[in-house]
């Protein structure tokens, strides 16, 4: 009954000060959907930065040689150093740690025909690991290259997406034999469609993968280009790093401390800082639609204000029939908090109906990869109802405190 | 000193010692009511009467516990009203005193159900006991039938029950009515008084704040003010 009395109170307002709730509903309305929106847009464009990220791979390492910067053991700087094949199986059994690694090395300037049509192709020689690595995942009804095809040095090729519409176009490409360098290879695989915005000489769908086995064979390669591997578990990265450091060091006599001897990217390190960037561009959306829903909060105030002088007399009654301050301040500040909800619910509504829209409309390429996803996550939420009930309250408490604190016989004269 | 320890005091409901209230400072102080000296016994019932400007309302004012005196000791019950802070004034008022006011001070958007049963909600009384309450109380006023009317939907005099059952509501020591007849027409000034003779029959203790000197020849005591101080 006292919570259906404010209700009442609260609608009796609602109606007298009709213009004036309006508008400042509006304003809340307003407030609640531009913090919203602005924090489900930059949680849709994390999530998609991430997602693009991770088309490098998700917690990878990629090694490459570098030059010794220091005399080490007799040795003089400036030597150069050189990755094989049999480092990878190096490190895969003596870092343990390592869960996934794969060679890799690219040629460039390949000849790839397909029937009249003909194409100049880099390749990549890699293993089967470089599926999960890369996130290379094939697309239906393919297959990535397997460890039958490494160790039977089969002639089988993955083509990136554009590879793939460069050579066959809409056509079926799986089951196909194109000749590469007028070796005929077979298509096993397609590259899945990925966002990828880390790279090192072009993105992973312009690029088409070969077994190493066969790599090796046709192209007589001695150095790798890089290795790739990833960590176990993601919180030991730092120490796996240092081990990988040190067997090489030891293979090639160069000082564990000489860090231009090999060249780590670290994509973990990377995804670390990335995160940072992100909750900073989140705090700061946040404080842009906080700002915004505060120039709400003073007409909720406003609104307070007048209601609490209008109201005088009644304060004055209930005062003398026992109306304690306490309750005089709830029923301000409850009204507050009413009309800052009411505002937000309808805000919030608006919100999850445009992002709702924003779906459907499923924009891709481009800009809209990253901007055209919103999100509106439980956090945002969250947020967005602490605002409105931290504004609401504060809009309150003040007039409520001037209401609480009439003198009752001067309320009783109030006319 | 909360309580007053003489036999006296404890049988005196309302006791007051040089209660003087004063507004302003300097050159513009008024003293609104000086060394008041009064003692109100249980089941008495009492005209204040005077002049405008005589301090009827502030000596109202303070025996309702609306205002606290400038100096001077108020014991309401034994009880040292004159350094009670805001909480326990409230408490007082909403469980002690019964309030009729001359303008009837209903609530307009309330229901005469909803008006009666104010007090009983700052006193924490629950839902159905509330209820039960008001539909006596109601009873009481002959207004039974009326529960769901607004006050712009009934007549003075019934609004003025309406204000009677709610000051009764918490069933108070003390009614306090001031000029309660003065928005009514004689027929429902003269129910109500006679709803007034009822309940100080019945053991109720009653003050009323008129400047009727036929309500006055009615009640078996009257205090009459001037210039502050009482006469008699």
């Amino acid at each position: 009954m006292k919570t259906l009395f404010l209700f009442k109170l609260f609608y009796r307002e609602l109606k007298t000060q009709r213009k004036r709730m309006t508008l400042t509903i509006l304003a809340l309305v307003w407030g609640t959907f531009s913090i919203v929106m602005l924090l489900a847009f930059g949680e849709g464009l994390r999530l998609q930065m991430t997602k693009a990220s991770h088309g490098l791979g998700e917690g990878i390492v990629i090694v490459s040689a570098g030059q010794t910067s220091r005399a080490f053991m007799g040795l003089g700087k400036g030597r150069q150093i050189f990755l094989t094949e049999e480092d990878v199986r190096l490190l895969e059994n003596r870092v343990p740690g390592i869960e996934l690694i794969s060679p890799e090395d690219e040629h460039y300037g390949n000849t790839m025909t397909f029937g009249q049509k003909s194409i100049t192709q880099s390749i990549i020689g890699v293993y089967p690991s470089f599926e999960e690595l890369r996130t290379n995942y094939p697309d239906w009804n393919s297959r990535f290259l397997n460890r039958l095809d490494l160790e039977n040095k089969r002639r089988v090729i993955f083509l990136g997406t554009k590879v793939k519409e460069k050579i066959f176009g809409g056509a079926e490409a799986i089951g196909k034999t194109v000749l590469l360098n007028n070796i005929p290879f077979v298509v096993v695989g397609v590259l899945r469609k990925k966002i990828q915005n880390n790279m090192y000489n072009g993105p992973d769908e312009e690029k088409a993968a070969i077994p190493f086995s066969t790599y090796k064979s046709i192209f007589g390669v001695k150095y790798l280009d890089r290795l790739i591997y990833k960590p176990r578990d993601i919180s030991r990265a730092e120490a796996i790093k240092k081990e990988v450091y040190r067997v090489l060091a030891t293979k090639y006599k160069f000082d564990p401390e000489d860090t231009q001897a090999l060249r780590l990217w670290d994509t973990i390190e990377d995804a670390k800082i990335f995160q940072k960037i992100f909750v900073g561009i989140q705090v700061f959306m946040g404080i842009i639609g906080a700002l915004t829903l505060m120039v709400a909060g003073v007409g909720v105030a406003n609104i307070m204000y007048v209601s609490a002088k209008r109201r005088t007399k009644e304060i004055g009654i209930k005062m003398a029939l026992g109306a304690k301050r306490r309750y005089v301040l709830l029923q301000f500040v409850s009204e507050a908090l009413m009309i800052a909800f009411s505002g937000g619910v309808i805000g919030i509504v608006l919100s999850l109906s445009l992002v709702e829209v924003i779906k459907t409309l499923n924009l891709r390429g481009g800009a809209a990869d990253f901007i055209a996803h919103p999100v509106i996550s439980v956090q945002t939420m969250a947020v967005t109802a602490f605002l409105l009930g931290l504004i609401g309250f504060l809009a309150g408490l003040f007039p409520a405190r001037k209401a609480a604190s009439l003198d009752p016989v001067e309320a009783l004269r109030y006319e | 000193m909360n309580r007053l320890g003489s036999e006296d005091a404890r049988s005196a409901m309302i006791k007051m010692s040089n209660v003087t209230k004063t507004y302003g400072s300097g050159e513009a102080l008024v003293e609104a009511i000086k060394d008041i000296n009064l003692e109100i016994r249980p089941n008495e019932f009492i005209s204040l009467i005077g002049p405008s400007g005589s301090g009827k309302s502030t000596l109202m004012n303070i025996i309702g516990c609306l205002d606290t005196p400038t100096s001077g000791e108020y014991f309401f019950e034994g009880e040292s009203v004159s350094r009670m802070n805001h909480n326990q004034l409230a408490e007082i008022r909403n469980e002690r005193i019964g309030f009729v006011f001359q303008s009837f001070n209903l609530l307009p958007y309330a229901t005469a159900f909803e008006n009666i049963e104010i007090p009983l909600i700052f006193k924490g009384v629950n839902t159905r006991r509330r209820k039960e309450r008001v539909a006596e109380l109601l009873d009481k006023v002959n207004l039974g039938r009326r529960a769901r009317h607004k006050p712009g939907e009934l007549s003075g005099g019934e609004i003025q029950r309406v204000a009677v059952a709610r000051a009764l509501a918490n069933d108070p020591s003390l009614i306090l009515a001031d000029e309660p007849t003065g928005n009514l027409d004689t027929k429902s000034g003269d129910e109500l008084l006679k709803i007034f003779d009822t309940l100080w029959k019945q053991g109720s203790t009653l003050v009323i704040v008129t400047h009727n000197p036929a309500i006055a020849g009615k009640t078996p005591r009257v205090i009459s003010l001037r210039d502050g101080s009482i006469e008699n």
